[in-house]
């Protein structure tokens, strides 16, 4: 080797100086972002632990969890002690002692009970909208990937459904309003006045006039706004089953349904089940596309009270956590009182969502160990 | 091209004038070539010479592929035109097995592999497909290793058994034709001579033709080669004539080794 000196380092070494800046800022704003997200969710066990737990068994509050959500009325007895009781006990109290044993009466709404009407509505959304979407975006996707011609067409439709992915929910929440709920078809013996057009039928109508806002409506629209996300991951899913074993079924004389059936859809399902349940935690939190089309703030029923039928249940209103969260923090004035409700929903559908995001990471992971090729 | 003269019987398949393309890419030039009933016929050729893609017309599972086709001549199996509009494809392949160069058993049991092609075709009842299964896996050799563990997925065995698998999946249904893209081009060479043997065995029920790049292998086990070169037919005839005394300068440098 010429001139071997040339290894040994002379000299301050400032590479070593910069490389170690670099570290630094780099290491800190990353430590920056984690440190706010502890403080975010530290802040919301802070507040929500204390309301969902208790000291003594079973640890946790059944009722915050299972009783609908009420007014709570606060007032001063005879003997000026504080009685804070939601509106059931409250009337019950007031028929016991008189009505004039209660001083300086408040009432906070949606404060006293629990959030069973939320926590149900938010259920019955998620559930129903993640088989809406999962119905129409697998068909979707098994079509753009075993069955379209491929070519420059297919793709500016590939693109166009992944542009939507990017659409603000509050724009799907007004095409939901839109046509979910004031022009989407339904079967009715009498058509209604806005009705935008109606078939008769001979023994019933197919009138164009929505329906409504109702759980069927906001799950559509919740639908919606999951499905580009989910026909981009199932066609991926779709993509990443081998071509040979495509090959091999129809080789063997399947049909390319028979195959799609079952050499292809099995083994992509894993991975759809895995994105749509992403997908779904997603769609569960917002709050924009649920607000006009099936959302209350309040509401006294579960939505199969007072109803006939599975139908019924479809076409009523309901609560959602989201919204709930909402209104409680944004559209009534806050007090101590609402703040245990705010406080306690928020961590709930916290934990609901890790739920969701725990169970797709424990899906994916068993599934990988399970299928590899 | 130099050819023998053909021979009397119905010939299994009859490529007559096949010219085929990848869009506009012609990657097969006028192929003419009869393939005898149950016997071995080994296609030879350098990479890319077009080997494969012959082999998947003749069950035209090139269909698939966007923008390939035939762009004249025919093929015929048993007599009938496969690019007939009337023909059933389903049944073509049935009738044309095939066997591929990476083995691609389903991820599912080793049962359910061999059964998948007996339940397509209608089979329902467990018994007919019990027998059907053992009967196949014993024709490759597999029965012994395998029948305590049926159930278990295909993906626990070696490579070797795993093709041996999938020849088993594909005489499950009965073909008359087995083709096969480098059964061997991914197994040791015991698991060669393994698959070797099978096929001299399946020989007497099934005509066979294996794509292949070992020479060795070729002249061992096929009855009639045919040596393709940029998507041409060189030369076909019986192997052992293609390998001591081929009619052309391009086979003979090719079979001994001088390219290719
Ligand atoms: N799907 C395809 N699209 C376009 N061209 C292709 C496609 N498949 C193969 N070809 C081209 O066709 C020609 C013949 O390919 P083929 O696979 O039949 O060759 P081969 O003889 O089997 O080669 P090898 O021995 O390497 O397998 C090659 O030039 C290849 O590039
Ligand atoms: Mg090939």
């Amino acid at each position: 080797m010429e001139n071997p000196e040339q290894l040994i380092r002379k000299g301050v070494h400032h590479d070593g100086l910069k490389e170690g800046l670099v570290k630094a800022f780099l290491g800190s704003l990353t430590w920056g972002i984690v440190i706010v997200a502890l403080l975010l969710f530290g802040r919301i066990c802070w507040d929500g632990v204390p309301v969902l737990v208790k000291p003594d068994f079973p640890f946790i509050d059944v009722a915050f969890l299972t009783e609908k959500t009420e007014t709570l009325h606060v007032f001063d007895d005879a003997n000026a002690e504080r009685h804070s009781l939601p509106a059931s006990e409250y009337y019950q109290w007031v028929d016991e002692h008189g009505a004039d044993a209660v001083f300086n009466a408040q009432t906070y709404s949606y404060s006293g009970g629990g959030i069973a009407g939320p926590i149900v509505g938010t259920a019955l959304l998620t559930l129903l909208s993640i088989i809406l979407a999962l119905f129409f975006g697998v068909a979707a996707a098994i079509y753009l990937s075993e069955y379209a011609k491929q070519g420059r067409f297919i793709n500016l439709v590939r693109l166009a459904i992944l542009n939507l992915a990017g659409v603000p929910s509050i724009v799907f929440g007004l095409f939901g309003f839109a046509v979910f709920v004031l022009v989407a078809p339904v079967f009715t013996d009498v058509p209604s006045d806005r009705s935008l057009f109606a078939i008769p039928l001979g023994f019933t109508w197919l009138s164009f006039q929505g329906w409504n806002s109702s759980l069927i409506a906001g799950s559509a629209t919740l639908a919606c706004m999951m499905l580009p996300v989910i026909i981009t991951a199932s066609e991926e899913s779709l993509r990443a089953v081998p071509q040979g074993f495509r090959e091999a079924s129809l080789a063997l004389g399947a049909t390319r349904w028979h195959t799609i059936r079952k050499c292809v859809l099995p083994f992509a399902m894993p991975g759809i089940l895995t994105s749509s349940v992403l997908s779904l935690a997603r769609a569960a939190g917002e709050t924009a596309p649920i607000m006009f089309t099936a959302a209350v703030a309040a509401k006294d029923d579960f939505p199969w009270e007072g109803v006939s039928g599975p139908l019924g249940v479809l076409q009523s209103q309901v609560q959602a956590l989201p919204y709930h969260i909402y209104t409680l923090a944004a559209r009534i004035p806050t007090s101590e009182y609402t703040q245990r409700a705010q406080y306690g929903s928020v961590f709930v559908f916290l934990l609901m969502i890790f739920m969701f995001s725990t169970l797709s990471i424990v899906l994916r992971n068993r599934v990988r160990s399970k299928l590899k090729w | 091209m130099v050819s023998d003269p053909p021979t009397k019987a119905v010939p299994a398949v009859a490529i007559e004038n096949l010219r085929f393309q990848y869009g506009d890419k012609q990657v097969l030039h006028d192929i003419s070539l009869d393939i005898p009933s149950r016997e071995i016929t080994a296609f030879i050729g350098p990479s890319g010479c077009g080997k494969s893609t012959l082999l998947r017309c003749i069950n035209r599972i090139n269909d698939r592929i966007p923008g390939a086709r035939v762009s004249g001549g025919s093929i015929r199996v048993a007599g009938i035109d496969i690019s007939r509009p009337d023909l059933d494809l389903q049944m073509l392949r049935r009738r044309v097995g095939m066997v591929f160069q990476k083995w691609n058993p389903f991820p599912k049991s080793i049962y359910d592999n061999v059964a998948y092609g007996l339940r397509i075709h209608g089979k329902k009842s467990g018994t007919e497909i019990d027998e059907r299964v053992e009967h196949c896996l014993r024709r490759v050799a597999l029965w012994d290793d395998v029948k305590d563990r049926l159930k278990a997925s295909a993906f626990g065995l070696s490579g070797g058994q795993q093709q041996r698998l999938c020849i088993a999946r594909t005489i499950a249904t009965k073909p008359d034709i087995i083709l096969m893209d480098e059964p061997c081009s991914a197994l040791d060479p015991l698991s060669t001579l393994k698959v070797e043997e099978l096929l001299l065995e399946l020989k007497q029920d099934y005509t066979i033709i294996i794509v292949t790049h070992n020479l060795a292998q070729a002249s061992r086990c096929s009855d009639k080669t045919a040596f393709f070169y940029l998507g041409k037919l060189i030369e076909h005839g019986p192997t052992g004539r293609i390998f001591t005394t081929p009619q052309v300068q391009q086979t003979e440098a090719y079979v001994s080794g001088a390219f290719g």
